[in-house]
């Protein structure tokens, strides 16, 4: 394959130091504090108008951009670290940002169009009541638990078939492709019960507080902040660990690796169970800043954007991910508005590139450049 | 003066000849009928209808059908007008009036009248010696039929020699015959209908046995007996018409996915690279045709028809061009490198639609299929086969031999064949694996060219074409398996017919959900698909 040098992780005693170098955590600790103290004065205590205020657009942009780079992380846990290809993870994240979506729906109330118990949709569809799988959705913390659920066990269920049958390499990510394409018929029906091709929308409030309020918007905000930093941690460990070298092995040399003793089928499960998890709670945390979630989260272009943002930031990396959807995603809301015809060339063109000329991404320029 | 006097006798030259011509088509009938259908009460008016009817007289038609179409009018006390636009000619006379008389009254027709011309100029029609006409008729009949229609239906079965028509002409008989009181008649109506199959005649034998509550709206149990045989009978003829008629589609979609997998099979099977460009390759190939298309249209209308023949060398040059420029300077440096092949493709292919949306717009543009393409061949009244699936099955048919010579019997072929099953080996024998490559990418591009001009003839042609078939292309690549055609072949058609069975059984999307399902089963038994070449690799 590409022959990633090794990350320098020696098996040992567990610590915080040994998870990232002391230049490292300063990073992060200025990252932190940018996200949890700069920005919120900035938006909030700065008054409008001021040079040292930010605007409501840049603080939803970057919450979103934060969501896209934890999805991006995913996406490198299970391609740039085991070398699977996903072109399906827009369906967990999607999954993930429909059952926070139903708790939103549920806590609209009697404020929709129809002031009715069921969202508009429903009403519209002429139903009574609420459908089985409705249930409960009142209650936020079990949205919570169906945001880590539904993503993780159709991951469990779908990655225990396809690996069990060692299917691999592009099989596997064009049956990813076409899950998320079924899926987005699926919703795109009405009678699923998930608002057909307009999904959710039209949120009212989340846990009682205005969802449109700048406080609940920068709560949000730092609240995926706060997740972002922590799957980062996550992922370092991971990788450091163990468990992380042989997944690194499994890239490489699968063959080997099960000729080694190990089984790589529970070692690729869990790490795509995991990574599916992880998109299911960056969707959630996507829904409500945004403000709608619908079937199109789940067609396979967007599936396969996630993977050119990782490859772009630089696969095998942790921070490479992050970057990359950065950068992707700030030049696309730039792009589409300033030369919307040109930004489909633009993206063509970096798929290309990128897996010709740049294999190992923007991080890979700068370690390179060391 | 004289060229005055000249114009009007010029004029009059023309008024004697519209008049000759009008009097060529005169109305031809006596004129007491005329002025009864003209000035009578509506019972005197439809006592005039049915004597006609009666007579058979085909002469009688356009009178009729003018009458219905609201262009009779009266004036005075005995002028009667068919009047179309601004001229005016006398029904009695078959003489153009002019000019028109100022005060003019309509003939009302009103619904009893109208259902009472419907009939029976349906009759009359049923009477004349074009055999289209007849048919036509005895069509319009069966879907209102009215009682004073049977006369006329019996005098046309006593003479109609056409099977199909005198088939028509029978059930419309019987189902007027269903309403009437005789018993005997009702019953031997109700076994006429059995030979039917049509829908409605279904629904004309399900209302015999409707029920009010737990009685009967029918009384007799004969009847009923009879009714229910018929029906069972209809039913099943009905039955074996729509499975006829699904595995037809089955067949038309199963073909539409070979043409798509063909190529992507080809390429994949040859070097491991999911071409994610493949649909737009196909797009490609749809929008050459169109271009044809529309030079032949601008430059040789006369020769429309055969637009085909170039459009399918055209279409599959251009894919293959476009094919081999994309196989050179992008795929050819991700061999080895699968999944980063599947990126860049797809990124070929999002510049390959934004490209065509640029250069032909965003909206569809519209294939026009040549003459000899449109309608269809009947083989049941409730089974049509589209003469253009009818053709692209053929089609088909002859890329796929057409494939299989290329495959088997040419030094290309044998050299594709021999890289597909292990490169390492025919490169150390001699073969040149990258000529081979571009070649074979060459070929499966411009088999994804024809299946874009195959696919331009039944529906749109848009920029997103291409996206919806590659999922489904490569769903018959892991099914059928790599580096056989039969594979694919089997794969194609298995997939289209289960795909429109579960479709009429579940709907269209829980139809490709349950595919994915069996697809994703089916791999874990034979993850090589239906035919695998056998070989000793760990890694296959």
């Amino acid at each position: 394959m590409l022959g990633f040098m090794p990350l320098a992780a020696p098996a040992g005693n567990f610590s915080l130091t040994r998870l990232w170098s002391g230049r490292l955590w300063g990073v992060l600790g200025a990252a932190a504090l940018v996200l949890f103290v700069v920005v919120p004065i900035g938006n909030l205590a700065v008054p409008d108008g001021s040079v040292f205020h930010i605007s409501d657009y840049a603080v939803t942009l970057a919450g979103k951009i934060m969501c896209y780079a934890i999805v991006a992380l995913a996406m490198d846990l299970i391609w740039g670290y085991t070398g699977i290809l996903s072109l399906g993870h827009g369906l967990f994240f999607a999954l993930g940002g429909y059952a926070m979506g139903m708790y939103l729906m549920r806590s609209i109330g009697l404020d929709g169009v129809y002031k009715s118990n069921l969202p508009d949709f429903m009403v519209f569809l002429d139903w009574k009541a609420y459908p089985w799988y409705w249930s409960f959705t009142q209650h936020f913390w079990y949205c919570a638990l169906l945001v880590v659920l539904v993503p993780g066990l159709l991951a469990l269920v779908f990655g225990f078939f396809a690996f069990r049958s060692r299917i691999k390499g592009v099989y596997f990510s064009i049956i990813t492709q076409a899950l998320t394409y079924a899926a987005m018929l699926l919703f795109f029906r009405n009678d699923t019960g998930f608002g057909g091709n307009n999904g959710f929308t039209d949120f009212k409030r989340i846990l009682g507080f205005p969802i449109t309020a700048p406080q609940t918007r920068m709560a949000l905000f730092m609240l995926t902040g706060a997740a972002l930093i922590g799957f980062l941690l996550l992922g370092r460990a991971i990788v450091s660990s163990k468990l992380g070298r042989v997944l690194t092995a499994i890239r490489d040399a699968e063959t080997r690796v099960m000729f080694s003793g190990y089984n790589p089928v529970y070692f690729k499960l869990f790490i795509w169970t995991l990574s599916a998890v992880i998109c299911g709670i960056a969707g959630a945390l996507y829904v409500p800043q945004v403000g709608i979630i619908n079937p199109s989260e789940m067609s396979p272009a967007n599936s396969i954007e996630i993977a050119i943002w990782t490859a772009v930031g630089g696969r095998g990396t942790l921070i490479g991910p992050v970057i990359g959807a950065a950068a992707v995603n700030l030049g696309k809301s730039w792009f589409t508005q300033a030369f919307p015809e040109y930004w489909l060339y633009l993206l063509g063109l970096l798929f290309i590139l990128v897996t010709l000329y740049l294999p190992r991404g923007i991080a890979g320029l700068w370690s390179k450049g060391r | 003066m004289g060229t005055s006097d000249a114009g009007g006798r010029q004029l009059k030259f023309v008024l004697m000849l519209a008049a000759w011509w009008s009097a060529s088509l005169a109305f031809a009938l006596p004129a007491p009928v005329i002025k009864d259908l003209a000035f009578g009460e509506s019972d005197a008016k439809i006592e005039a209808i049915g004597k006609l009817v009666a007579s058979g007289d085909g002469a009688a038609l356009p009178f009729l059908q003018s009458l219905l179409d609201g262009e009779v009018q009266t004036s005075g006390e005995d002028l009667v007008l068919v009047v179309k636009g601004d001229s005016a000619v006398d029904a009695v006379t078959g003489k153009v009036v002019a000019p028109l008389p100022e005060a003019r009254d309509d003939v009302v027709v009103n619904n009893r009248l109208r259902r009472e011309l419907t009939t029976a100029i349906a009759a009359l029609k049923l009477s004349s010696p074009d055999r289209a006409v007849r048919l036509a008729a005895a069509k319009d009949l069966q879907n209102n039929s009215e009682e004073a229609a049977l006369p006329a239906i019996d005098a046309a079965l006593a003479k109609e020699n056409d099977q199909e028509v005198r088939g028509l002409l029978a059930l419309t008989k019987a189902s007027i015959e269903l309403r009437s009181g005789d018993k005997d008649k009702r019953v031997a109506a109700i076994r006429a209908l059995g030979n039917s199959d049509t829908g409605a005649t279904r629904t004309l034998l399900q209302q015999v046995l409707e029920r009010k509550g737990s009685v009967y709206v029918e009384p007799d149990a004969r009847v009923r007996a009879e009714a229910q045989r018929s029906l069972a009978a209809v039913e099943r003829r009905l039955m074996i018409g729509d499975i006829a008629a699904r595995i037809f589609s089955g067949i038309s979609l199963g073909t539409i996915l070979l043409l798509a997998a063909l190529g992507l099979a080809i390429t994949y099977g040859l070097m491991g690279v999911i071409n994610m460009a493949h649909g737009e390759l196909i797009m490609i190939g749809a929008y050459a045709t169109y271009v044809v298309q529309s030079l032949f249209r601008q430059h040789a209308p006369g020769l429309f028809d055969y637009y085909p023949l170039v459009a399918v060398p055209v279409a599959f040059a251009i894919s293959a061009a476009v094919g081999v420029v994309l196989e050179r300077t992008v795929i050819r440096h991700l061999y080895g490198r699968p999944l980063e092949t599947l990126l860049a493709t797809w990124g070929l292919s999002l510049i390959l639609i934004q490209g065509v949306r640029t250069i032909f717009g965003a909206q569809n543009v519209q294939v026009e299929n040549p003459a000899w393409m449109s309608g269809g061949l009947e083989i049941m009244t409730n089974v049509v086969l589209p003469w253009s699936r009818v053709v692209i099955i053929a089609f088909a048919g002859c890329v796929l031999l057409a494939v299989w010579l290329v495959l088997t019997r040419t030094t290309l072929g044998l050299y594709v064949r021999a890289v597909t099953q292990n490169r390492g080996m025919a490169s150390a024998l001699g073969v040149r694996t990258p000529r081979i490559d571009m070649m074979a990418f060459g070929l499966g591009s411009g088999i994804a060219g024809l299946a874009g001009c195959a696919l331009s003839q039944i529906g749109n042609v848009g920029p997103d074409l291409g996206q919806s078939y590659i999922v489904d292309s490569f769903m018959v690549v892991v099914l059928g398996g790599v580096g056989q055609l039969a594979g694919t072949v089997y794969a194609a058609l298995g997939l289209g017919i289960m795909n429109k069975f579960l479709e009429a059984w579940q709907g269209a999307v829980l139809a490709k959900i349950m595919i994915l399902v069996f697809i994703i089963i089916f791999i874990q038994k034979r993850p090589q698909g239906l035919f695998a070449l056998k070989g000793r690799t760990v890694e296959a």
